[in-house]
């Protein structure tokens, strides 16, 4: 799950991780009223979007008078910002973060995940802040900085003087960097958090470390321990149908071709859609049931499916393991003869009692093309959707 | 013989008195596996299924000989769960759990270093060797006892390779779902290299998919240790970056993990990658031609 700058900002408040002076506003009216007890003379109104890429598509944008204030937010409010990381829709502005702008000395980049391949949490660190730290690592590698905690000693200092040392920081900037450091650490372990990002870590010319942006990710599966993280979520930001479709237990991802695709457990779920491309075709959506479904899960996917007008149409691969191909056969068609069904579908059926499943969908009468092979589907649903 | 488990082992459940503890438990006694009791904490003395249920696992150890356990708890309770498997001396602990929270999963492998247990999952469909021992959701009836060792990420995708080697007449030796979390168990070379040592296995699949790099030091493992034949497939070749695709750990950031460089690693490992899910078992009996 992910947050607004703005709220990861406020954790960041709670744990000790020092960031600029700064409020969210929703209205024009109330970015002004932010600017006049924020005082000083320059601003920074910043678009929140769950999306990084921000500056480059006029997103963030730096106001010397109050006057400016108001016309960026107006501009920016209400409308839909499109970036690199998102779609061509783009994604709703309907809060600004507005702080005041520091002079700048040093950028740096500082970062805290679960790293996967040692199975422990990790700092990231490098000199070169504010640019895209993946080309980093790729380019220059010898530019990153990166360190294992050990989860029964904890974050220790000498690992965060090795840090700050190697970010050439000296004196009173060492002490601060360990107390960013700790407040990342503990608000990842206290919430769940599975990476903490702040790009750029800014030294100010008056010597204060201050993160001027701040990205966190939560872990989906420990979410629902931290009801006050669930509050913070922002569904307008999210894909409608990627969320209607948890509400019902299943996992879709929207994607941009014109075949729908249903299928029980993800690795399957992705080789459908790669069988699908294999044959020349497009996916329009990821979907998992999940490997045990159940006729009522395989309906409401149906609906999800077909209410994507792309969809010219249908691939429905089932294994039926513990789950009974009959029953999956029975709710298909309980869908399809409750949703108006105008697109042709392919059903492949394979496991336990797959030839009964086949059978009730063959005697239904409606339009569905039963199959057990899982290439030959493929290779149908392809042709089906070019001739629609 | 056979890898991890057997006709001896002997097998309890966490979780046991719950409904997805009681139905898989069901189709593990319907199997043969050698159930031999369960553990619910509070209602040790009962009896489910025809078996004993156990306050605690030391108990359930203590009293019926047991090596190996089948974990259905919920999420939150299942890092516990495997915790108190391990402190009871299980040999093999198989967590067929989904959505464990990760930092659970970081304790509790830093919790099992330097300790004899064998983690299998968690978010797996579990460990199977054909016509000898279920422990997990799988569908048995597909096995067929055989030549062929399969270890995987996917649930349902280890059941197509075993229903392709099955009809295929090669059957399996064991089948081991290693699942589908960022962190996890035994992982691919933990798998491969008792295949290697193994009899039985003549030739290996190996199912892998998107996210972390797991795939890549196995076909560094094979290359250098594995003399049998390796069939790949890697699922998620059209998967957007930076997307969950249903398992937690199947995910590319930044640019890592894509199958495409999974697939060019074992290719480079001279290790058979198919295209199709479709063609394993084929091109698995084709290696023996």
């Amino acid at each position: 799950m992910n947050i607004h700058e703005y709220q990861a900002k406020r954790l960041f408040r709670d744990y000790g991780i020092a960031v600029p002076e700064g409020h969210q506003a929703d209205t024009p009216e109330h970015a002004g009223q932010v600017v006049r007890e924020l005082g000083g003379s320059g601003w920074v109104v910043k678009a929140q979007v769950h999306a990084g890429g921000r500056g480059k598509a006029g997103g963030v944008r730096l106001a010397h008078s109050h006057q400016e204030v108001l016309d960026f937010s107006r501009d920016m409010l209400g409308k839909r910002l499109v970036t690199a990381q998102t779609d061509s829709a783009g994604l709703p502005v309907e809060k600004l973060l507005i702080e005041k702008i520091y002079p700048i000395k040093s950028e740096f980049y500082l970062s805290v995940l679960v790293d996967r391949v040692s199975s422990r949490i990790l700092f990231i660190a490098s000199a070169a802040g504010g640019m895209d730290i993946e080309a980093v690592a790729r380019e220059t590698p010898e530019r990153i900085i990166s360190l294992q905690i050990h989860p029964a000693a904890g974050l220790q200092s000498y690992q965060c003087r090795k840090i700050a040392f190697a970010l050439d920081l000296a004196g009173e900037q060492v002490k601060a960097l360990e107390a960013i450091m700790r407040g990342m650490y503990q608000l990842l372990l206290a919430k769940d958090a599975s990476q903490i990002e702040i790009n750029p870590l800014i030294l100010t010319e008056q010597g204060q470390l201050l993160a001027l942006d701040a990205k966190i990710n939560f872990d989906d599966n420990a979410v629902a321990a931290h009801p006050d993280i669930l509050d913070m979520r922002d569904p307008g930001q999210e894909d409608q149908k990627e969320n209607k479709a948890l509400q019902y237990g299943l996992n879709y991802i929207t994607l941009n071709g014109n075949i729908g695709c249903m299928v029980n457990g993800a690795g399957l779920a992705m080789a459908t859609m790669d069988l699908v491309k294999l044959n020349g075709g497009a996916p329009a959506n990821f979907l998992d049931v999940g490997g045990g479904t159940t006729p009522e899960k395989v309906a409401e996917a149906f609906k999800l499916i077909l209410s994507d007008d792309k969809v010219k149409a249908v691939l429905i691969n089932i294994f039926g393991g513990i789950v009974q191909c009959d029953i999956i056969a029975r709710g298909i068609l309980a869908a399809v003869k409750e949703v108006h069904v105008t697109v042709p579908v392919v059903v492949r059926l394979e496991g336990t009692n797959a030839e009964a499943g086949r059978q009730l969908l063959a005697d239904s009468g409606l339009n569905l093309i039963a199959e057990t092979d899982l290439a030959t589907a493929a290779a149908q649903v392809v042709a089906l959707a070019e001739v629609a | 013989m056979s890898i991890l488990i057997d006709q001896h082992t002997k097998v309890i459940c966490q979780g046991f008195t719950g409904k997805q503890g009681t139905f898989h438990s069901e189709q593990t006694l319907a199997y043969g596996t050698q159930l031999v009791g369960g553990v619910t904490p509070g209602r040790g003395g009962d009896t489910h299924l025809g078996l004993p249920v156990f306050d605690t696992v030391e108990d359930a150890v203590r009293q019926t000989g047991a090596d190996a356990t089948m974990i259905y708890v919920p999420p939150f309770y299942a890092a516990d769960a495997i915790l108190e498997a391990v402190d009871a001396g299980i040999r093999i602990i198989v967590c067929i759990t989904e959505g464990i929270p990760v930092l659970h999963m970081l304790r509790v492998k830093a919790a099992m270093a330097g300790t004899d247990a064998l983690l299998i999952g968690p978010n797996c469909p579990g460990v199977i060797t054909p016509g000898q021992c279920k422990i997990g959701i799988m569908p048995g009836h597909i096995h067929l006892p055989g030549a062929i060792g399969i270890v995987s990420r996917s649930g349902t995708l280890t059941y197509e390779a075993v229903n392709q080697t099955t009809k295929q007449g090669l059957g399996q030796s064991t089948c081991v779902g290693i699942g589908g979390d960022p962190i996890h168990g035994m992982n691919f070379i933990d798998v491969l290299s008792r295949f290697q040592q193994d009899e039985q296995t003549r030739g290996i699949v190996m199912v892998g998919e998107i996210g972390g790099g797991e795939e890549e030091d196995a076909a560094d493992y094979i290359k250098a240790h594995v003399t049998k034949p390796v069939v790949s497939y890697i699922a998620g070749q059209t998967a957007p970056p930076g997307k969950r695709m249903g398992h937690a750990g199947a995910i590319i950031t930044g640019g890592k993990g894509t199958a495409a460089g999974k697939i060019a690693a074992l290719k480079a490992a001279g290790i058979e990658v198919v295209n199709s899910p479709a063609d394993i078992g084929v091109a698995m009996q084709g290696c023996f031609q």
